[in-house]
């Protein structure tokens, strides 16, 4: 018991768990950092990463969307908008698809849901405007960000192939 | 000299103090720095979710459950997909339950990392946040790579779970499991024996059993007085039966009990993420009643039949039976209840949620009575309070 008081007295004169930690500290201070260097070095993503959304062709061109409108259905935000009709070579397609990624919650369901994996979730996080109407994503610019990122895409939509 | 009435002092604790945790707002009456009142302000995250809950299908009603304690979010989806499974008398193939409870103490982990640090932060200690941080990081990489979110994963389904883990990840978590240890080991080094943080925490917001009870706490506020309950014990669900561990429990109910009854949580995390990689077998993640889990994609561009039950299922949803359940998991915080009432229709009639934090929010005030100002930080960051989950 004495023993054991005098250790604690040794141990708490000389500040000895001040100095374990400093010591602790000083040897983290010299370690490898774990910091990246961001618009230069990125983290690794995932292929099933959920980022900002894009519209994507066939390869011949013709856009994927058949407007079944199952994604618009499903979007817990009720982010999504389109309207469709017939085009002249009589095949659906959507006239207006609109997302508003201010409402959009990036649940992933919408690309669940679509059945020809024509809206998907792009590897791309970088997508930051100055104002709300840039992120009112229209038709085009989504098919934009599709031809963008097609190559991204289809790998990571191939990796992901097994499990879904 | 005539003595002087000294009138009590009400002063303002947040809804922007750091140490408040998100945006609380405490209406403290204060005589010198003695605490004598205080009145917690609640609602300002208010986004109405549980109504919000029923307006929407079951299927688009789980995103909202990452987003109430959100550093925890698949603990959460537990619940609410628990209580699904209990109305509709689902069965969970045997992978999907381990994979649900793997990610549930990931979960756990997630978030005990997360209060040790910030407790330690708010009562002065700056560093073993930014350690913890680092292995925070490595957790959500592993969120990210099974659901592709690091935080609002939506990836516990009513019926199982919506993918199974890529190849691979089970021994990068298992790695992690050993690499994490010496991190854990320093940031103890820095806080449990260091004469600041005892001073702090020692004897502060001090609870007997019977004041928890009456209180209604759960999780480790109520463990920490001594009371082993856990609802992975007493009512085990999922596969957590087949688990060893132990539920730790504290002796005082003081904020450094709770401390370090977390950390002890964190091992037995551990041991069970341990667990559930060596016991997991290969098979099917997800139950395979096609009215409530959608067909694998090639089956669904092959057969006209899972085409529809495609369509199905993500246009209409599907309908749960008439009735009302309660389903509880032991999140990281404590008790997180659903009670799910259904109409028989496609969305629930009523979604009620028992936030752990909300309850143990209520007792501050008596928690707080008679210490000193400076007091309340530790006492909040020892409730591991998050204002997703208790303003919802």
């Amino acid at each position: 018991m004495k023993m054991k008081t005098l250790l604690q007295v040794f141990k708490s004169f000389f500040l000895l768990e001040f100095l374990k930690a400093l010591w602790l500290a000083t040897k983290y201070f010299f370690r490898p950092k774990h910091t990246i260097n961001y618009p230069f070095e990125k983290g690794p993503l995932s292929p099933r990463f959920r980022g900002e959304h894009a519209l994507r062709r066939y390869p011949n061109g013709e856009e994927r969307c058949i407007a079944c409108k199952l994604c618009e259905a499903i979007c817990p935000a009720q982010a999504i908008t389109i309207e469709a009709e017939p085009r002249d070579d009589g095949s659906r397609r959507t006239t207006r698809y609109d997302i508003d990624m201010i409402k959009c919650i990036y649940c992933g369901y919408c690309q669940e849901a679509c059945p020809v994996d024509a809206i998907v979730e792009g590897p791309n996080f970088e997508y930051a405007a100055e104002t709300r109407e840039e992120l009112y994503y229209d038709k085009t610019k989504l098919l934009e960000n599709g031809d963008r990122w097609e190559r991204e895409i289809a790998a990571n939509l191939a990796a992901d192939a097994p499990y879904r | 000299m005539a003595e002087v009435n000294i009138k009590n002092y009400n002063l303002n604790f947040g809804p922007q103090h750091p140490a408040a945790h998100g945006v609380l707002r405490m209406v403290m009456e204060l005589d010198g720095e003695v605490i004598e009142r205080v009145d917690p302000h609640i609602g300002l995250l208010h986004r109405g979710t549980e109504k919000l809950i029923e307006q929407k299908q079951y299927l688009q009603a789980t995103p909202y459950f990452d987003r109430l304690d959100y550093v925890a979010p698949m603990n959460q989806e537990h619940a609410f997909v628990m209580a699904i499974e209990k109305l509709m008398g689902l069965e969970v193939p045997e992978r999907g339950q381990y994979i649900r409870v793997l990610f549930s103490e990931i979960g756990r982990v997630l978030n005990h990392i997360l209060n040790l640090t910030t407790h330690g932060m708010d009562v002065g200690a700056m560093t073993p946040i930014l350690w913890g941080f680092e292995e925070r990081e490595i957790l959500m990489g592993f969120y990210e790579a099974v659901c592709g979110a690091r935080m609002h994963a939506n990836y516990f389904r009513p019926g199982g779970v919506h993918q199974d883990m890529p190849a691979g990840l089970d021994e990068k978590i298992m790695n992690w499991t050993e690499t994490f240890i010496p991190t854990l080991e320093d940031m103890e080094t820095l806080l449990i024996d260091n004469r600041i943080f005892k001073q702090r925490n020692v004897d502060i917001g001090v609870f007997g059993q019977d004041e928890a009870l009456e209180w209604g706490m759960s999780g480790p506020m109520l463990r920490s007085t001594g009371i082993a309950w856990d609802l992975r014990k007493s009512q085990p669900y999922d596969v957590y039966a087949k688990m060893d561990f132990k539920v730790a429990v504290g002796k005082h109910g003081d904020c450094y009990d709770r401390f370090m009854l977390r950390l002890a949580e964190v091992r037995e995390s551990l041991k069970i993420i341990r667990q559930c990689i060596n016991d997991m077998k290969a098979g099917p993640v997800a139950s395979i009643d096609r009215k409530v889990t959608p067909p694998p994609r090639a089956e669904m561009k092959r057969s006209m039949e899972a085409l529809i039950h495609h369509f199905k299922l993500y246009t209409e949803g599907f309908k749960v039976p008439e009735g009302e359940v309660y389903a509880a998991v032991e999140a990281p915080k404590g008790e997180f209840g659903v009670y799910l009432v259904s109409d028989g229709s496609n969305r629930p009639y009523r979604c009620k949620i028992k936030a752990p934090g909300f309850v143990h929010l209520s007792a501050m005030d008596h928690l707080c009575r008679g210490h000193m100002l400076a007091d309340a930080p530790a006492v909040l960051g020892a409730m591991d309070i998050v204002f997703g989950e208790v303003d919802r």
